[in-house]
């Protein structure tokens, strides 16, 4: 290990630190003074932000770190510095909600922190020892996270299913990485795929190892067969904590899936491409079908996130750079536009009582226009209405389908599509076509205000000027 | 002037005065009106000066405008007109400032009712100027968001059912347009209009893109059978979303045939022309009697649209079938221009009869053709301008709904004598059905004393009623500035389709 090493964990060091940092002085900071804990918390994310930014890895750069069990490279860096903005962004959606509903306590503040480290060394991992360390600590943090109200029955049932469901999931991901380092003889993602490449390993054992994998990750994204876990959890975790679930962990499932079947598993891309397959048209039909069915907003947005993931899972089966930039595109996009579709859940949540129901919508065009019209930029957006961002992201995880020759898929992707558009049009309709039972205005925070102007007006601006971001995702695969 | 970029200028100014106008609705309400007149009145003049500007004699396009948009896919922020376009966006930036005339009055929301139509005619001109397909696609989805808040908030009773199947029908059209851009995309390495114009497509996939294309505008235009959300969305709409849907949104259905369908799949249009022709026969006849049986003025028109919209489908497959029994081109353009001229003039009229059932139902509240009888005692000059609107729509010479009509039952006699003679019905029909309401709503006994109370046109409806007027008749007598400003286009595109892209 040498200092040129520990400057490239620059970021994840700084991170852990400052979690520390935070853990204990929290300690010490009294109750009324809280809003100090959060500060600092939003000012480890802009200053890791810019420690990740200055350095960013040139297109094509890739610097191997610790005995190759780290990587830094454009793909983790860019992604890296979008977790930080949006959980920047989470804090300040969470906060207000924190308060109301007497949790705002430090505890949240770390476990995010831990969740965040977590999800940099899944991002950063070029082993897949470090890939799973990574996600442990998500996982853990997030269990946790999800108990944070601990007098909430609903929260504790689904910490508990999280953990139940999330410890078998990890426990395959572990057995499928044992048995293809059985095969290859490594954990490192570079040497495994050079043995692949070179014909080395046992066939047989292979694909079982694969499987588990597949399993693993698609439990992770919430891809149905293995998405059980999502609208529970969703459901029954305070709102900032699925504010919170429903952005940054996605960007570490992507890491996790391009990490190991990309950077390690190419070799067994047409075995892996079939699953995914399968993975995302079953994702996408029900995903999309069931959200229909529920009059609970936040289940609503699970079901809409397991249709999402299928989305995303086309760019991924495509095997190509263009592919995977198109998820990396969609994972973002996704990130931010579910970000702002909760941040108004929680601006709608008064007096202890979550507004989780779709009724709680109605009429808000006349009692907040402007963040009625900000929500309904991002549920266009969610339902890929051009000009809004989302179409973009659909777009091109669908040209990744059909440039990889699943026409059928991309057919069922664009019908599922429309089948979605409904209930995303069924809230907009709450909005803007029903009357208010209360005619007042909902008050909110000026940050609180701000953040969700930027983060809406972002769904638009990110759609019309989507050039940028999507050079930005290309070059990450180089 | 001519270097401005008029094209952008005319699809920006509108939507970003849009954003303006709903802003100023809290801060000074009684801005809102004068400020979207105004911003409407900008954009019709832009649009004469793109016709100032505009060379007949050539087929190229003209005003264009090319920047990158998204470089890694070469998408291009391309724009440009040619004389099929012109038309329909002259078209568009009149009915722009007719409809907030019209809509003076709207008292639940008139800045967010201004600032939708203002968005919507911005995205209007963009699909008619667009010649980049990812451009047209955003464009022409896009505009489903305005027309969905304009239905859903200012219609009828029944209008969330109405919105809802209008957004979902329209939606689920035009995904399959966007398989197909994505997957010549793929092929050709391009979005370009133009480029994919001349880009060589085997048979068997000309067919499927076809298919794909035809879906997206069937249900655009509408055709026969995904023609059902249209008479809901008439009915429930308000006044001017019901004049904005008939007489521009629905050209964007005719557009896209002539300007994708034709030229991108010649091959597959002409083996399939059969099918077009078909559906457009069945939406002539068979609509047509539907229209017969309405009670509802609103249902009537939108039906009797349909049927009317089945001569500009018509009129545009012809020509294959004209090239096969002629043996010459020459011929084969008349059809074309038959369509585009009945897209303008069923723009106009259309337009101008929704407008007067929207006078009828300010005064009465009702849509219904048993609501009304001897409006003409009480209303005479009304009744003398509604009667021009439902003589020129049932195809009176002299009025423009002659021109277009005429014109494709002439090539169709080219072609084939049944479909000449299946859509000579429509002469009968659409005489009969307007007409009978013309019988039914304005003449007769005055029948009750709601009509006999009616007050005859203000100021403003005055000024609407006789600029379409004199647009319907002005073309009905002198169509030769609107047919001069297509021609060149329209040879060029028969020259095109005649052509075979299969390699």
């Amino acid at each position: 290990m040498t200092i040129s090493e520990l400057q490239l964990a620059l970021p994840e060091i700084f991170v852990l630190t400052m979690a520390c940092v935070i853990l204990l002085a929290d300690l010490f900071i009294a109750e009324e003074r809280r809003g100090l804990t959060h500060t600092l918390a939003v000012g480890t994310l802009i200053f890791a932000a810019i420690l990740t930014g200055r350095l960013m890895m040139a297109p094509g750069e890739v610097v191997h770190a610790f005995a190759d069990t780290f990587v830094r490279d454009r793909f983790g860096d860019v992604l890296k510095v979008f977790s930080y903005i949006i959980l920047a962004g989470v804090y300040v959606y969470a906060k207000y909600y924190l308060r109301q509903f007497k949790l705002f306590k430090g505890e949240f503040y770390t476990l995010t922190l831990f969740a965040l480290i977590g999800v940099m060394v899944m991002i950063s991992a070029s082993s897949m020892l470090t890939l799973y360390l990574g996600l442990e600590l998500l996982a853990l943090s997030t269990y946790a996270l999800i108990a944070l109200n601990r007098d909430s029955l609903p929260g504790s049932e689904a910490a508990m299913k999280y953990f139940i469901l999330g410890s078998l999931a990890s426990g395959m991901l572990l057995y499928g990485m044992s048995l293809i380092f059985g095969a290859t003889g490594s954990l490192q993602l570079g040497e495994i795929s050079a043995s692949l490449g070179s014909g080395i390993g046992d066939d047989m054992l292979l694909t079982f190892g694969l499987v588990f994998v597949v399993i693993g990750i698609a439990f992770k994204l919430g891809a149905v067969p293995f998405h059980m876990w999502v609208p529970d959890v969703y459901h029954g975790a305070p709102l900032a904590i699925t504010l919170f679930i429903a952005s940054v962990p996605k960007l570490a499932g992507l890491a996790l899936a391009i990490r190991l079947l990309d950077n390690g598993l190419i070799g067994l891309h047409d075995d892996w491409q079939a699953m995914l397959a399968v993975l995302a048209a079953l994702s996408l039909i029900i995903g999309n079908v069931v959200a229909i069915a529920q009059t609970n907003i936040k289940r609503m947005l699970a079901y809409s996130t397991i249709a999402h993931m299928g989305f995303m899972l086309l760019g991924i089966l495509a095997g190509t750079p263009e592919g995977y930039a198109a998820a990396m595109f969609y994972t973002i996009v996704y990130a931010i536009m579910s970000a702002g579709a909760f941040a108004v859940i929680i601006m709608l949540s008064h007096n202890g009582v979550e507004a989780d129901q779709l009724d709680h919508f109605k009429g808000l065009a006349r009692r907040n226009p402007w963040h009625a019209f900000l929500m309904m930029m991002i549920l266009f957006s969610l339902a890929g209405i051009p000009v809004f961002v989302g179409f973009f992201a659909k777009w091109q995880v669908i040209a990744a389908a059909l440039s990889a020759g699943f026409t059928g898929l991309a057919v069922l992707a664009v019908i599922t599509a429309v089948i979605g558009a409904f209930y995303y049009l069924r809230v907009v309709k709450l909005m803007y076509f029903d009357e208010p039972d209360v005619p007042e205005r909902v008050p909110a925070p000026v940050d609180f205000r701000a953040v969700l102007t930027v983060n809406g007006v972002a769904v638009l601006g990110l759609g019309i000027f989507s050039g940028g971001l999507i050079s930005l995702c290309v070059s990450a695969f180089v | 002037m001519l270097d401005w970029p008029l094209l952008s200028l005319l699809i920006w100014i509108p939507i970003a005065a849009a954003f303006g106008v709903a802003a100023l609705g809290v801060r000074a309400p009684k801005l809102v009106r004068p400020v979207a007149l105004i911003v409407a009145l900008i954009s019709f003049v832009l649009s004469l000066v793109l016709y100032a500007g505009f060379d007949v004699t050539t087929s190229a396009m003209q005003f264009q405008e090319k920047t990158v948009w998204i470089g890694a896919f070469d998408v291009n922020y391309h724009l440009g007109i040619d004389g099929l376009s012109l038309p329909l966006i002259l078209l568009t930036t009149l009915i722009g400032v007719l409809i907030i005339v019209a809509g003076w009055r709207i008292e639940n929301q008139p800045h967010l009712y201004l600032a939708a139509f203002l968005v919507l005619q911005g995205l209007m001109v963009g699909v008619f100027s667009a010649l980049d397909a990812l451009l047209f696609y955003v464009f022409f989805e896009a505009m489903l968001v305005p027309m969905f808040l304009i239905i859903g908030i200012w219609g009828g009773p029944n209008r969330i059912y109405a919105t809802i199947k209008f957004f979902l029908f329209t939606f689920f059209g035009s995904v399959f347009m966007l398989i197909a851009l994505i997957w010549m995309y793929l092929q050709s390495g391009t979005f370009a209009i133009l480029e994919l114009h001349d880009f060589p497509i085997a048979l068997s996939a000309q067919i499927w893109i076809f298919l794909a294309f035809l879906i997206a505008f069937a249900v655009k235009v509408p055709m026969w059978p995904v023609h059902t959300w249209l008479p809901d969305a008439h009915v429930e709409a308000p006044t001017g979303g019901s004049v904005v849907l008939a007489a521009v949104m629905l050209k964007i259905g005719g557009y896209g045939l002539v300007r994708f369908s034709l030229p991108i799949t010649p091959d597959a249009a002409a083996a399939l022309d059969w099918l077009v022709i078909g559906l457009s026969l069945v939406a002539i006849a068979y609509i047509g009697f539907v229209a017969l049986a309405q009670s509802d003025m609103k249902k009537l028109i939108a039906y009797s649209s349909i049927s009317h919209m089945g001569f500009v489908t018509l009129g545009l497959f012809l020509a294959f079938a004209i090239a096969r029994n002629t043996g010459e081109t020459t011929g084969a353009g008349l059809g074309i221009t038959g369509a585009m001229v009945q897209m303008i003039s069923h723009g106009f009229i259309s337009g101008a009869m929704f407008l007067a059932v929207g006078v009828l139902y300010d005064r009465m509240h009702s849509r219904e053709i048993g609501a009304y009888g001897g409006v003409a005692n009480t209303m005479p000059w009304f009744a003398m301008f509604a009667v021009l609107f439902f003589m020129a729509n049932s195809g009176l010479p002299g009025t423009s709904g002659f021109v277009g009509e005429f014109m494709v039952i002439l090539a169709a006699f080219h072609a084939n004598f049944w479909f000449a003679f299946v859509a000579g019905t429509t002469l009968i029909l659409g005489a009969a059905y307007s007409l009978w309401l013309v019988k039914r709503v304005f003449y007769g006994e005055v029948a009750n004393e709601g009509v006999g109370k009616l007050k005859d046109l203000g100021r403003r409806e005055w000024l609407v009623l006789t600029v379409l007027a004199v647009l319907v008749i002005g073309v009905g007598v002198w169509p030769y500035p609107l047919i001069e400003m297509m021609e060149a286009s329209v040879t060029n595109l028969v020259e095109h389709i005649m052509q075979s892209k299969v390699e």
